[in-house]
Order: structure tokens, then sequence, then C-alpha cells
């Protein structure tokens, strides 16, 4: 348990309580967070779950793996802490985790 | 190989790579043509011609000789009862003699899915239909990574989110222009009138191609993709080279008029051709002839006839399922999800191909080094292990945006919220103005193993009754009173 704050790309902030083990692109979807769709059901094939980790927290979280780069760099709003929300799973470590979303998925 | 083979191959090869550079394009759809022609001539190649013949039901037709490739699978109503076999009983199948040649169909939703991510082990390489098209035209949509991810990031920027707000209005008013100008006394072919004519004016914008010839891009557009070699359609070989040529020579005379104008102090678009004259990566590209014109020519197959059998392919659905009509129209902010729910129930290109770079051992099988592999989306699409009462159109399904109509990985359709924003745009404005869309007879479909389509469709429109404060009240309140 704990939570993670989404900030869209206008500037709200949503707040959301996880469990362990959830992914960040299934919390977002199911708690309504807007500008996640997750298109692929997160198989990392779609890249509709881009989120930019804080600077703060990408020792937490890792870099994205290549998999992961093979989708998001091709989006004009690649980001050096983009991550796809679907290969970033909560957990206990990622409690306080910030992300922001990009303007646009592709 | 045949010494006569063996020749003409090498003059290919010597055509496609010295001459690049320095031949203009168009000649070099021309050569690429004699070169078809001689082989014709030496009895090398003959141009394929379908037959239509019935199609027997899938259960009277042994598992080992079901073939999907058929073209005329679609317009006979046969091609889902025969994936449901398939996916039931062979979900990777081999089928060791087609016209096209031996080949795998995939057929599950999660497995199509799985290959389509794998660029590694199934490469798009060199053609992503079911036969070798009669001309190679070099498109990123069939280039493995990293060649595919420079030539896609170098255009991408003209679909970009940030630039269709830009054409929002623009595209906009020119649906609103086709549906103001519809019959609304009598049946008409919803196909040329709507579907092609709304594409065709969004694909003239997108590259500002000059509006009046608008259909051109069509033409070409159906004519290249068309073919009997590559997807077992109607076009002839010699009418496929003469559409090349045609649009070889247009959009190399685009980009040159373009710059004239540019330099002479036009404001810049937001454009193709534009985009790519300003941006670093693509402003010299016109000295890659053959290049420049892979990426229009993908642009516009890529955009046309997807676009335009899902706007055909709403309204027949809708028919189809008239209490989802009714639902559309109590609450028209489903719009959004509905068009999703149609891009995976129409399903506007049945499959992409691949090919196995290695041996590989996928889903019990064994798939060797070089074999065709088919991801029959059509089939994932209607899967029941993904999608519930999957051959239903159900306009607030939960899980419509996981449709693969767009397929996955680095190949991942381009202009998906392109074709999201248009078909939303269109079914915005046909609220505002119908209150009955009714398809009269059975649609024509077109002749294919790719492109899941109509060839016409006629269709009876029933104007919404006039909003009272706009003068005469309508017939009941006139009657009750
Ligand atoms: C409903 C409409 C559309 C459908 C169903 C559709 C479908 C597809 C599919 C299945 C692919 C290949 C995916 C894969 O191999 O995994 C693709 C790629 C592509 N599409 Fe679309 N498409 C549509 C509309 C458009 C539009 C409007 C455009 C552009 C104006 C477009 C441009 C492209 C391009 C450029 C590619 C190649 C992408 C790459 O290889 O990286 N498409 N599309
Ligand atoms: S949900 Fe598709 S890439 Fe994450």
């Amino acid at each position: 348990m704990g939570t993670i704050t989404f900030t869209e790309y206008d500037g709200t902030s949503h707040e959301v309580e996880f469990a362990d083990g959830e992914s960040l692109m299934e919390l977002a979807t199911s708690n309504g967070v807007p500008g996640i769709d997750g298109d692929c059901g997160g198989e990392a094939s779609c890249g509709t779950c881009h989120v930019i980790v804080d600077d703060a927290w990408i020792a937490a979280t890792g870099p994205r793996s290549d998999e992961e780069s093979q989708m998001i760099e091709m989006s004009p709003e690649c980001a050096p802490n983009s991550r796809l929300a679907c290969q970033l799973k909560a957990c206990a470590g990622l409690d306080g985790l910030k992300v922001r979303l990009p303007e646009f998925q592709m | 190989m045949t010494t006569t083979t063996s020749m003409l191959t090498k003059a290919k090869a010597a055509i496609t790579d010295k001459v690049q550079a320095t031949v203009p394009v168009d000649r070099q759809v021309r050569a690429a043509h004699l070169v078809k022609k001689a082989q014709r001539f030496a009895g090398l190649s003959t141009p394929l011609v379908f037959t239509e013949q019935p199609i027997p039901d899938p259960a009277d037709v042994p598992l080992t000789e079901i073939d999907v490739s058929n073209p005329f699978m679609n317009r006979q109503g046969k091609w889902y009862p025969y994936f449901a076999r398939l996916r039931e009983e062979a979900p990777i199948h081999y089928l060791a003699d087609s016209p096209f040649g031996p080949f795998w169909s995939i057929t599950r939703y999660a497995d199509i899915q799985a290959v389509d991510s794998n660029p590694d082990v199934f490469s798009a390489e060199p053609y992503i239909v079911l036969g070798p098209p009669p001309l190679e035209i070099e498109m990123f949509i069939a280039m493995d990574p990293p060649k595919h991810d420079v030539q896609r990031k170098a255009v991408q920027g003209v679909v970009a989110p940030r630039n269709l707000k830009e054409m929002e209005s623009l595209i906009r008013e020119r649906v609103q222009e086709v549906l103001d100008g519809l019959p609304t006394d009598e049946p008409f072919d919803w196909v040329q009138a709507v579907s092609k004519e709304i594409t065709g004016r969004m694909l003239a914008t997108l590259l500002d191609f000059p509006y009046e010839q608008r259909h051109k891009l069509t033409y070409w557009s159906d004519t290249i993709s068309g073919t009997a070699e590559g997807t077992g359609g109607t076009t002839h070989q010699d009418e496929m080279f003469a559409a090349a040529e045609e649009l070889a020579r247009s959009f190399v005379a685009l980009w040159h008029d373009k710059a004239a104008r540019r330099a002479a102090g036009e404001p810049d678009g937001f454009d193709l051709i534009t985009l790519m004259q300003t941006s670093e990566d693509t402003k010299d590209l016109i000295h890659k002839p053959m290049e420049f014109l892979g990426n229009l020519t993908l642009l516009i197959v890529g955009g046309n006839d997807t676009t335009r059998n899902s706007m055909s392919g709403g309204v027949y659905a809708l028919n189809q399922y008239p209490d989802q009509f009714e639902k559309l129209k109590a609450d028209p902010s489903l719009i959004p999800n509905m068009v999703s729910e149609i891009i995976r129930w129409q399903t506007p290109l049945a499959y992409m191909r691949r090919v196995a770079k290695k041996d590989v051992h996928f889903g019990g099988q064994f798939i060797r080094k070089g074999d065709q592999v088919i991801m029959w989306y059509a089939s994932g699409n209607r899967d029941e292990r993904k999608f519930e009462d999957a051959d239903r159109l159900i306009i607030d399904r939960k899980n419509a945006r996981n449709h693969m109509s767009f397929g996955f990985g680095v190949h991942r359709c381009m202009g998906n919220r392109l074709a999201e924003m248009q078909l939303r745009i269109l079914w915005e404005e046909l609220l505002e103005r119908f209150d009955r869309i009714e398809v009269v007879g059975e649609p024509e479909y077109v002749q294919s193993n790719f492109v899941k389509g109509y060839d016409s469709m006629m269709v009876r429109l029933t104007p919404k009754a006039a909003p009272a404060q706009a003068g005469a009240a309508p017939a009941e309140a006139a009657s009750a009173a």
C-alpha cells in the first residue's frame, strides 16, 4: 500500500492509492486519471501509457528497458526519464512516487 | 535460376540501387515496369487473375487445406466462420500451398500481439501484404528497426496530436460541406458520396495537394494497394505502374511548387510537404526520390481506404445493431468509444505479413527461418478470449480501445489519432443532422484479402425534425395542440 501522484500536462495532480503489484497504467486507468490510454492492455506494445518519472525518483524506478525504448523513443515528447506506465509495478519502495504525463499519447 | 531470370534480376538490382539518386523517380518506376514486361514477355511471370467461386462452409474443408487468403472470403461472408474454426482447432495454422505460396496464419489475439511486438524475430521486410507487389516502393511500414525508426520519426510530426489540433477545424468544415450537400429525398451511394469524399479531402489537406485534383489521390492509392499479385485485388500490374509513375511525377512537382511558394514568402502551413521542408532530417529528402516517394505513398495508402471503410463500416454496423444507434442518440458522449468499437468491428486491414528471421518455436509449432507469417487482425478482433460477444457491435464496450486494428509494436499505426479524429467529427456532425441513416440493400464488398471494405453501399437519410424555434412546429406538436 501507498500512494503515487500523477500530474497531468496542464498541472492537475491526482494522488492514487495502490496495492502492491499493480502497474501504474492499471492504477491510472482504473482511477480515472485522464491522459493514459493503455491500448495494448499492458504489453509494452502501444506506447499510450507514456509517463515521465520525477528526477528524484528515477533511481528508485530505474531507467526504461530496451523494449520500452522501442515504443517511447518514437514520441516527440520522449524525455530521459520517460517510461511506459504498464512496465512500472507499484511497490513499497515506490510509495510517494511522482510522475508527470506528456501532452499527448501516441 | 535461368540465365534470363538472373539477367533480369541483375538489371532490376542495378536500377534500384545505383541509379536511385540520379534518375528522375518517374523514370525509375517506368524502368521497373519495363523489367516486369520483359519478364512477362519471356514467359517468366504471368499476371495473376482471380475468378470468384462459391466458397464452401469451413466445416466441409479439411483443416490443412483451409485458405483464408482467398480474396472473396469477405464478400461471401465466410472469413469469420473460417477464422472461428482456426482459432479453435489450429490457432497457428500452416497452409502448404496457395496462390501466394505457403504461409502461417496466426488467429488468436494474444499470439498476434506477441508476433507484432517482436521485430527481432518477425521481420516486416520486404513487404507487408501476402504477395510481392509488382513494384517495390520503399516504405517504412516494411522496414525493421533501426532504419524504420529513423524514417518514421522524420515524418510522423504531420499526424502528431499537436498538428491535428491545428487541423481539426479545417477538417470539420470539410466534413460539414460534404454532409450538407447530401440528398435527403432519395437513396445514394454512401461510399462514393461520403466515405471516399471525406477521406479524399482530408488527404488533399494533409498534403496540400491541389484540391480540385484530390480524386487522383484516391485513385492512385486504390490502384497501388489493389494489385492481384499483392492482395488478390483487381488492379492489373500495367495499370498499377501507370498510376505509380503519375503519382511520382505529381509529388515531385508538388515538392518543387511548395519550395517555390515558400521562397516567394507564402506563410508555412501544417501540411506534410512543408513539414518535410522545414525539418532538418527531411529537408533534402527530394534527393532520395525512392524514399520520398515511399513515404508519401505510405501516407496516402495508409490513410485512404482504412478510414474510408471505417466510415462505411460504422453505418453498416449500426444498421445491423439498431439498438446501438438508439443508445448513441441518447448519449452522444459515447462517440469516442464507439469510434474505437467501429474500428475493431470493421478491422479495415485484415492482416500484416511478417517473415521469420530465424527458426522459432511458437505456440506449439515450429516456424522456419524465411516462412511467411500472417497476423490476422480481423480474427484477433473477434477472439472471444479477449472480447466478450466479439461479433456484436457494442458502442460502450469497456475494452474497445484494446482492438488490434492499428497493430502493435514499432509499426503501430502512425495515423491512428488522425483516423479517430476524422471518425469522431463525422459522427458528431451526422448526429447534428440526421435522425435515421438507413442502409438499403446489401453493400458490395471489395475483392481483396487485405482491405476489408465496401465498394458501394446505398443509404437513405432522414433529417432531424427542424428545431421548434426555427419556425414551423413539428407535426406531432401541431396535432397534439
Ligand atoms: C481506421 C483507420 C486506420 C487503420 C485501421 C490503420 C491500420 C494500420 C495498421 C494495421 C498498420 C500496421 C501496424 C503493424 O504493422 O503493427 C498501420 C501502419 C501505418 N499507418 Fe495506419 N491505419 C489507419 C489510418 C491511417 C491514417 C489516417 C494514416 C495517415 C495519414 C495512416 C498511416 C500509417 C502509417 C504511416 C503506418 C506505418 C507505421 C510504421 O510502420 O511505423 N494510417 N496502419
Ligand atoms: S499499455 Fe500499451 S505500452 Fe503500456
